[in-house]
């Protein structure tokens, strides 16, 4: 997969990530801009998978980055340090809805079962959507649109391990579930937003996602 | 082994992910190969993956990191200075000194909105994303589809925006409304 999963299990990089670590708990808090730096994309775009909300993800994404300074000296090396920040995200981001949750609205697939097989629903000869149509806004506007549709533990795992790339057992580990579970939801979760994205549903774009009548970007 | 429709949608993930055995890898291959439904299946969920894992589709909000930035640099604890940094220290410390003047007056007085009907808010998270639009009277979060003008929007924080006079939005910021 493509670009950033590669560059962050390079050891050279990880053992960078060693060293910064260390001189920060000796005292050089400065340097942990440089420390977290690689990832606050990561963690803005976790905490907005959960909240979906721009405003209540930054702040979330702030929060989550001073606890992480703050508790600095609880992390375990055992874990990357990646992980363990997407974990203290997570954890915020779901304190945060449940704070609000009178304000918070889930879609009704939360609530779908989990167990029962998903049936695509779509079979039409599948069109390519080529990767370089990606530089348009309305299109990534779009796939979020249809992200934004999907319950949010469907979106946890899909946003961690698709859009994120972290590995199986450490996107169960963010999110405190079992790797079965990941795999359940994930695939779900893809065959979900297949059908969403899919030529021959048409119609499902206007009224499903109240996207324009019959017009796609693609 | 021959497996039908319903076993490789269940197992469509894991093929992608490279995580099944050799026997089922080989048995869903010469499936897909045959069919046109599961090939069409496949292609599609292929597509997700691949389009949605592009880093093109993780976007940051503008001046994300120099927000970011700031709000770590007030939270700094004390570290071990060089001669510049306690230097630096010092000279922010004159401006802390400062703030906390403006910020004692403005305790003991709210400032005036300058909406004349709005109201005030309470309880607003000081540091509260928000975007005010310049010529306008109201904070709002950033989705809100009641901002005014769109064209002339600047992001701050909640407490900033209060400092400012801004009132909040009677829709996205109705939790905060102080009831009449």
């Amino acid at each position: 997969m493509p670009g950033e999963g590669t560059w962050l299990t390079d050891p050279a990089v990880q053992l960078n990530e060693e060293m910064l670590i260390r001189r920060i708990r000796e005292g050089e808090h400065d340097l942990f801009y440089e420390l977290i730096r690689p990832y606050e994309r990561r963690v803005y775009s976790a905490a907005l998978a959960i909240l979906r909300n721009e405003a209540d993800a930054e702040d979330v994404a702030q929060e989550a980055v001073l606890k992480a300074l703050k508790h600095i000296r609880q992390f375990r090396a055992e874990s990357r340090f990646s992980t363990w920040l997407i974990q203290i995200t997570v954890n915020e981001a779901r304190m945060r809805i449940r704070k609000h949750h009178a304000h918070m609205t889930e879609p009704i697939v939360d609530h779908q079962d989990e167990e029962g097989n998903y049936i695509p629903r779509d079979f039409a000869d599948w069109r390519e959507i080529p990767s370089e149509t990606l530089e348009r806004k309305e299109v990534r506007q779009k796939l979020a649109e249809a992200l934004a549709t999907l319950g949010k533990k469907y979106r946890e795992v899909f946003v961690l391990r698709d859009m994120q790339h972290l590995s199986i057992e450490e996107t169960a580990k963010a999110l405190g579930i079992s790797t079965a579970s990941v795999k359940t939801r994930l695939l779900r979760a893809r065959l979900m937003l297949r059908d969403l994205l899919a030529p021959g549903l048409g119609g499902s774009w206007s009224s499903r996602l109240s996207f324009e009548k019959g017009t796609k970007p693609w | 082994m021959v497996v039908k429709c319903e076993e490789v949608w269940r197992e469509i993930s894991n093929y992608l992910e490279g995580d099944v055995e050799p026997d089922l890898r080989m048995a869903m291959e010469e499936h897909i190969r045959g069919c046109k439904r599961c090939t069409a299946v496949l292609d599609g969920t292929r597509n997700v993956v691949q389009l949605y894992g592009d880093e093109r589709m993780v976007e940051v909000p503008l001046g994300f990191s120099q927000r970011l930035q700031h709000r770590l640099e007030e939270n700094m604890p004390r570290s071990r200075r060089g001669f510049l940094g306690w230097m630096v220290a010092a000279a922010a410390a004159v401006l802390v000194a400062g703030s906390i003047e403006v910020g004692r007056s403005s305790i003991f007085s709210r400032p005036e909105l300058r909406s004349e009907h709005a109201k005030p808010g309470a309880g607003v998270p000081p540091d509260m994303v928000v975007v005010v639009s310049t010529d306008g009277k109201i904070f709002h979060r950033s989705g809100c589809p009641f901002i005014h003008d769109k064209a002339h929007v600047q992001t701050l924080t909640a407490r900033e925006a209060m400092r400012e006079g801004y009132a909040p939005c009677v829709r996205c910021m109705k939790q905060y409304l102080i009831a009449s």
